[in-house]
């Protein structure tokens, strides 16, 4: 058993949700656009278009890259990644290759292990096709949609730090306010590469031989099954002293397995070189330092200072960080509460056990709520009390008969109770018969 | 690289050309000839010139993030060769197992 050390990298675009594409001025937000309504010579890529960047969206590119702790390449530019398909109507696809805007960072998880990360890249995304059994059908409208790539060296070891890792990154673009990240609509893409590396080469630090690639993953229980299911299968493989193929593969989630995904072009060979429409770009330490400076607490540090701040467990200060919104909500409603003397932990846990929709309610309106609760609680708290006291002094055989093992005694007591109490929490008063009796 | 043979197969395929074999001999003596022209300028002295992938001399040349009017549909379509329901037509690529 365990023969094997998952080694395991990963692939994410992000869509940015700039308002125009990314060389042209076309509207970006392609979602429920009829076909082929949001395109100009640049992004069908027309002979004689000149492509021109949107400054935005490699701003954002540069403010995901220092969120994820990477360094700036204060001298880049674009770069032209040649290959046929049909949804690239150039030929070519424009990204960055040996100048990624950022490089070198990494991302912490919470059990410590540091997932780094290789480089952060600007490119743009391809048209979106539609296969009908023999036909492909194209829309353009996708096609130059600003896209972020972000690509981690080989450390993860299992599928939970790859789906822990992707929901951070998900939360740093979210909080960023660059992308939306909506996994249903395609705005983030995963692609993990997965091989396994013979536990006695473990010291030796030698990747695997070959690599599987799984492309185009759509949500973080895929991708974690994903992972899964080519460790288990790629093991297996291993078991009888075979190699597994480099290839790549898609996930069939009906069949709950990968299959391999051949298309019709031959070994990539992307004949990269620089981009000769776009002029190089660069930085002075004064605009990475202002874009540094717009970037909002992360959600690392938030929590953290939740936590110190509020007195919050980690676990609701987690919660409560997750969305920028809700934390946002809760800290005005701390403030609001202030006034009131409600403490921070009663806020926190009336918003993440009643879950109230912080788009209709005010903080100042959960505030009354948490004061008006809290005055029928203890009213409700004194009521209880005073009814099973009676009871029990109305039924002292009972009481007897309970303190002697009769558990029976409890239940009929219980009823008694309920009779005079009407629509209650039967368990709560059970709880405090018990308390009573004792 | 000095002499050697050109994989004119391997380069018409990334460049998704079909050629005869005749075509791939006259091609492949073309570029080869193109190469070695090329080569002089390996001649040139460029010891103390920098390397660069460009020579406008332009820098960062952006665009505000400002949307402006797109083509329609229709003349979006209008140079395709097939067309259905708005979409561009082709043949199918992707063959799964
Ligand atoms: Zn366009």
């Amino acid at each position: 058993m365990n023969k094997y050390t998952p080694v395991i990298g990963l692939e994410t675009h992000v869509e940015l949700k700039t308002s125009s594409k990314m060389f042209c001025g076309c509207a970006a937000n392609y979602f429920g656009k009829q076909p082929n309504s949001q395109t100009c010579p640049v992004c069908l890529g027309l002979p004689g278009a000149l492509p021109v960047p949107n400054k935005k969206a490699i701003d954002w590119c540069i403010k995901i890259s220092l969120s994820l702790n990477c360094k700036i390449n204060m001298f880049s530019k674009f770069d032209r990644k040649n290959y046929f398909y049909p949804d690239l109507s150039k030929g070519y696809q424009i990204s960055q290759y040996d100048l990624p805007f950022g490089h070198n960072g990494h991302i912490t998880l919470s059990n410590g292990n540091r997932i780094r990360i290789r480089r952060v890249h600007m490119e743009e995304d391809t048209g979106k096709l539609i296969h009908d059994g023999e036909i492909s059908l194209i829309d353009f409208n996708r096609s130059g949609v600003p896209l972020v790539e972000i690509v981690t060296e080989p450390d993860f070891h299992d599928a939970k730090d790859v789906k822990e890792y992707l929901q951070k990154l998900r939360q740093a673009v979210r909080y960023l306010d660059v992308a939306d990240a909506d996994m249903e609509k395609g705005d983030m893409r995963l692609e993990p590469n997965i091989s396994l590396r013979d536990k006695q080469q473990e010291t030796s630090n030698i990747l695997p031989n070959y690599k599987v690639e799984v492309k185009n993953i759509n949500s973080f229980k895929f991708v974690e099954k994903a992972v899964n299911y080519e460790i288990k299968r790629q093991t297996e493989i291993l078991d009888k002293n075979e190699v597994p193929p480099q290839e790549t593969r898609g996930w069939d989630e009906i069949q709950q397995k990968t299959f391999s995904q051949r298309s019709k072009e031959d070994a990539m060979d992307y004949r990269y070189f620089p981009e000769p429409d776009i002029p190089p770009i660069t930085f002075t330490d004064t605009q990475i330092a202002e874009l540094k400076s717009q970037i909002p607490e992360l959600p690392d540090a938030k929590r953290k200072r939740f936590e110190a701040e509020y007195k919050l467990t980690e676990y609701d200060a987690e919660i409560l960080t997750r969305e920028k919104n809700l934390a946002d909500y809760f800290e005005n409603t701390v403030k609001v509460g202030q006034d009131y003397k409600i403490n921070p932990k009663q806020i926190a846990n009336t918003i993440i056990n009643k879950k109230p929709n912080i788009e209709n309610i005010l903080p100042a309106t959960l505030v009354k709520i948490i004061v008006k609760a809290g005055q029928t609680d203890a009213m409700d708290e004194k009521k209880l009390q005073k009814v099973v006291k009676e009871v029990l002094t109305q039924n002292t055989k009972a009481v007897e008969e309970y303190l002697g093992g009769k558990e029976n005694a409890l239940m009929f007591l219980l009823g008694q109770a309920m009779k005079k109490l009407g629509k209650v929490d039967a368990s709560q008063v059970k709880q405090l018969l018990v308390k009573m009796i004792k | 690289m000095s002499k050697n043979k050109i994989d004119v197969t391997h380069i018409s395929r990334l460049a998704n050309l079909p050629l005869s074999e005749d075509e791939k001999k006259e091609l492949g003596s073309q570029l080869e000839d193109t190469l070695s022209y090329i080569q002089e300028l390996n001649e040139i002295d460029t010891k103390n010139t920098d390397p660069t992938s460009q020579v406008t001399g332009l820098e960062n040349v952006t665009r505000d993030d400002k949307p402006t009017d797109s083509l329609t549909q229709d003349e979006a379509l209008a140079n395709a060769k097939e067309v259905h329901n708005g979409l561009f037509k082709v043949k199918a690529i992707l063959s799964n197992e």
